[in-house]
């Protein structure tokens, strides 16, 4: 398609301030951006770099705690800078539009899709109520959402997340802007869902031309959706370049180590003959107190020293089974066997040492770790509590965790987790997590709240921490990127089932269960041209939601002819 | 619908355990005080044999156990005995007076409360202003104010300086309702004064507690003005806060206008409980505790109830 070269936003030297500890600071120190007409631009970087705050100015928006302290932003002759808080109202919704990155939590609980859909156009008098409803189904039949007709006059809670996530696009299209800006709408979804998300955003954006400025940390999934794309690092410009030519020739160092992050790979270790299994999940069925189950059958064994990921969507029950082998939640049928030993299922009943063998490590370290509790005692309580070490024992016990995570005990020790980075706060979960002195561990998501450096750090550690201490791992993630660069055996889940297991190197090779084939072929790869090729091969209505609720679990479980 | 129905079932079958646990305590809380209610209706110049005869007559002489029965037996069908001052029925003696409170309970709460929540909405959306400090600087003055004392104020300007209204709340039957109206007015407005503050700062509260929503951005960046982003997309997400509130401050209209009764001389259920404790009329004092009690666990009921079907995903399960 060929794009007219009209300017449409035009920003210059922006700099944007930020309110924290009562002062001002500089967050965009002085970026340039020009979008025409048509046009995709992908900004990414880090958390902090400023790509947000950048997409909402280009709305003439400062979100609270934030003001536009210099240069211009001129959309389509009007500098927002200086327009009137009306003139800019006018053009948000109308001729900019937004989609945020949780479309759960940016629909409003209280009001229906549709009435959300319509509230701008029947606000710019654009359209009247009827005519504003039949546009929002025809939009929903394009983003290809099911029963068009009728899943606008639902409540958001109803609806699915990556439903959700097309419905609002819908939305940024029902005054049919000039632009709209993206902020990671998906980055909250599964890779499968994902997809879905993806051909849809692109499909209509390329359908109305409408110029977009399309904001994620993920490069691989820029790299489908952007015509050019600009890298940012704490709030100034890296690059900029056309999608190909920042992705085969990146010139900054910056650029190329984001490219290089998914380089980190340790090779694969085999299962040690003629050994027990450290922990075997056998034959597990678990429901939440009167709900449907869960967990269905569920089977498989964790060695000495090996990372076993277990991987499927949000939903498949990997999180569940963590609750099971920790005790959390007592199995309705099975049992959980520890070095050939059965387990108490409910972790009540097991001593200090069978819990000793078992910690976890979270998601969310924001969450996890109490914030008005010095680092010290986070990790000093375990210390304390399994080893019953106390006074200058227990502080040369967490000096030595502290050590074992890379952070330096004299300056840790005595600080908060409030204080510390996301990386920083994840480290310290890990030393609580080691403070009992496990065998096991299960790491939930840990990096999938993370940026990829950071991400990569944290992988890295907890690789030599394996190597050092000689540890095992229950890897629970949906980022196959991860599995592969970390894993020895994959588990792969779906509807609380078991569909395929075996080691890493055979799980990346067909054939696949084709539930497992549906996963590994939605991980979006640096190739421009991947989610085009990956469409015409599957066919747009064979991805995604649809395509996984095909599949049947038990449709050729390739299980056990690999081990 | 079949949830909701069942959850309401629940709160008013735990309302009513609740309400049977307080009439236990109640009933001997005021069997544990001291003195023979022989002795007090009789005073001190009555001889053993009277006595023992009024306790017999009294049904003193059984078990507490069985009283209290009888007593619960009594009450389900609204029967709580007789005074044992004026051996009236305390039915018939209080049932007017409670009539009487409601009806300016019900005066007061059909101003305060739209009042309370349009004034909160109004200061949620200017919030910071002049007009937000001024506002609250007026309802804590008020909220902080003894009600006697507001109402004292407010007899001396309406009442006495201008001659507005009536400093007594003289009724009588056959009053047209214009004249109720007109005579209460006073009362009325100092219990208005007494309950907006709390209402209104909730109402405050709620709302820009959800103004860092993600769905509030949303509304911003579609266009829409200030006001409508109060109004239509957060105010229908704060209801639950407000409604509870809301039920707090109307149980106190009906329980707690002791004073502001006494100050404006108003026929009311406080009055009538001040004077049977002073008299040690126990039927009365139990009647109107238990009649408090159920006040607070129906309106509490309520606001529950309101706070579910205001919730959308309560309302429309997936």
């Amino acid at each position: 398609m060929v794009k007219s070269k009209d300017v449409l936003l035009e920003i210059e030297d922006l700099q944007i301030q930020g309110y924290s500890d009562e002062q001002w600071i500089d967050i965009i120190k002085g970026v340039d951006l020009t979008l025409h007409r048509g046009e995709v631009l992908g900004l990414i970087g880090e958390s902090g770099a400023g790509k947000s705050t950048i997409g909402a100015a280009a709305m003439g928006y400062a979100r609270d705690g934030t003001r536009i302290s210099g240069g211009s932003i001129e959309f389509d002759g009007m500098e927002l800078t200086t327009a009137t808080e009306e003139e800019k109202r006018s053009l948000r919704g109308n001729r900019i539009a937004y989609v945020a990155q949780s479309a759960a939590a940016s629909f409003n609980p209280a009001h229906k899709i549709i009435d959300q859909h319509t509230e701008a156009p029947l606000h710019y008098r654009l359209k009247k109520r009827l005519e504003a409803q039949e546009d929002a189904m025809e939009l929903y039949e394009k983003l290809r959402l099911p029963n068009p007709e009728e899943i606008g006059f639902r409540y958001p809670h109803q609806v699915s997340g990556g439903q959700l996530q097309r419905a609002m696009t819908a939305m940024a299209m029902s005054c049919r802007p000039d632009l709209i800006i993206f902020d990671e709408p998906t980055t909250a979804l599964d890779v499968t869902t994902q997809i879905e998300v993806l051909a849809a955003i692109r499909d209509i954006v390329d359908e109305y031309n409408t110029a977009a400025i399309y904001i994620t940390h993920d490069l691989a999934v820029v790299a489908q959706m952007a015509d050019t794309i600009k890298v940012l690092l704490k709030g100034e410009e890296v690059e900029e370049a056309s999608t190909k030519e920042m992705l085969d020739n990146p010139q900054e160092d910056y650029t190329k180590s984001l490219w290089a992050v998914r380089s980190f790979k340790r090779p694969q270790k085999e299962r040690p003959k003629n050994d027990v299994p450290l922990i075997s999940v056998r034959n597990v069925d678990a429901s939440y107190t009167g709900g449907e189950k869960v967990l269905d059958d569920v089977s498989f064994d964790v060695y000495e020293g090996m990372t076993v990921a277990v991987v499927g969507e949000s939903g498949s029950g990997k999180s569940t089974t963590a609750r099971v082998i920790t005790g959390l939640l007592p199995p309705s049928k099975g049992e959980v066997l520890f070095k050939g030993e059965p387990f108490p299922p409910d972790y009540r009943n097991r001593s200090k040492d069978q819990l000793r063998q078992c910690q976890m490590i979270y998601q969310m370290a924001d969450t996890a770790l109490n914030p008005k509790v010095q680092i010290s005692e986070i990790i000093g309580r375990p210390a304390a509590f399994y080893q019953g070490l106390r006074g200058s024992e227990l502080k040369s016990r967490v000096d030595e965790l502290l050590d074992l995570i890379e952070l330096e005990p004299s300056k840790y020790y005595n600080r908060y987790p409030p204080e510390l980075s996301g990386g920083q706060k994840q480290r310290i979960g890990i030393a609580r997590a080691l403070a009992a002195d496990p065998t096991f561990i299960i790491c939930d998501e840990v990096t999938s709240a993370l940026d990829q450096l950071v991400a990569e750090g944290i992988l890295r550690l907890l690789d030599r921490l394996q190597k050092e201490l000689n540890l095992a791992y229950m890897f629970i993630t949906h980022d196959l990127a991860t599995v592969r660069s970390i894993a020895d055996e994959v588990v792969v889940m779906q509807h609380g089932q078991v569909v395929e297991q075996g080691p890493k190197e055979e799980m990346f090779k067909p054939p696949h269960h084709p539930y497992t084939d549906l996963l590994l072929s939605s991980v979006p790869e640096m190739d421009p041209d991947w989610l085009t090729t990956l469409l015409e091969e599957r066919g747009v209505d064979n991805v995604g939601e649809a395509a996984s609720s095909d599949i049947d679990p038990d449709a050729g479980k390739v299980q056990g002819t690999k081990i | 619908m079949g949830d909701i129905l069942g959850l309401i079932a629940r709160r008013l079958g735990l309302g009513l355990v609740i309400l049977f646990v307080i009439s236990i305590i109640i009933f001997f809380m005021v069997e544990l005080l001291p003195g023979d209610i022989a002795q007090a209706v009789l005073g001190q110049g009555a001889t053993e044999d009277n006595l023992a005869a009024l306790r017999e007559q009294m049904g003193l002489n059984k078990p507490a156990i069985v009283r209290y029965l009888e007593w619960l037996g009594g009450a389900v069908t609204f029967d709580f005995g007789s005074s044992i001052v004026t051996g009236e029925r305390v039915t018939g003696l209080i049932g007017e007076r409670f009539m009487n409170t409601l009806f300016l309970a019900a005066y007061a709460a059909v101003i305060a409360v739209p009042f309370a929540i349009i004034l909160g909405v109004i200061v949620a959306l200017l919030r910071n202003s002049i007009f937000d400090r001024v506002a609250n600087v007026l309802t804590l003055t008020s909220i902080s104010s003894p009600e006697f004392f507001l109402g004292y104020i407010l007899i001396l300007f309406f009442a006495v300086k201008w001659g507005m209204f009536p400093a007594i709340s003289s009724l009588s039957q056959g009053m047209s309702l214009g004249d109720l109206l007109y005579r209460t007015f006073l009362p009325a407005l100092t219990l208005v004064l007494v309950v907006t503050a709390h209402m209104m700062r909730m109402t405050r509260a709620a709302i820009i507690n959800l103004l860092a929503s993600p769905y509030i951005e949303m509304a911003r960046l579609k266009g829409a003005p200030p006001w409508k982003v109060i109004v239509k997309h957060a105010l229908p997400n704060a209801w639950a806060p407000i409604i509870n509130v809301v039920a707090l401050n109307l149980a106190y209209l009906i329980t707690g206008v002791v004073l502001v009764e006494v100050v404006f001389v108003y026929p009311g259920i406080g009055q009538a409980l001040v004077d049977a404790v002073s008299k040690r009329d126990f039927p009365v004092v139990q009647a109107c505790c238990l009649i408090f009690a159920a006040t607070f666990i129906l309106l509490n009921l309520a606001a529950d109830v309101g706070a579910i079907l205001t919730n959308p995903r309560l309302r429309h399960p997936k």
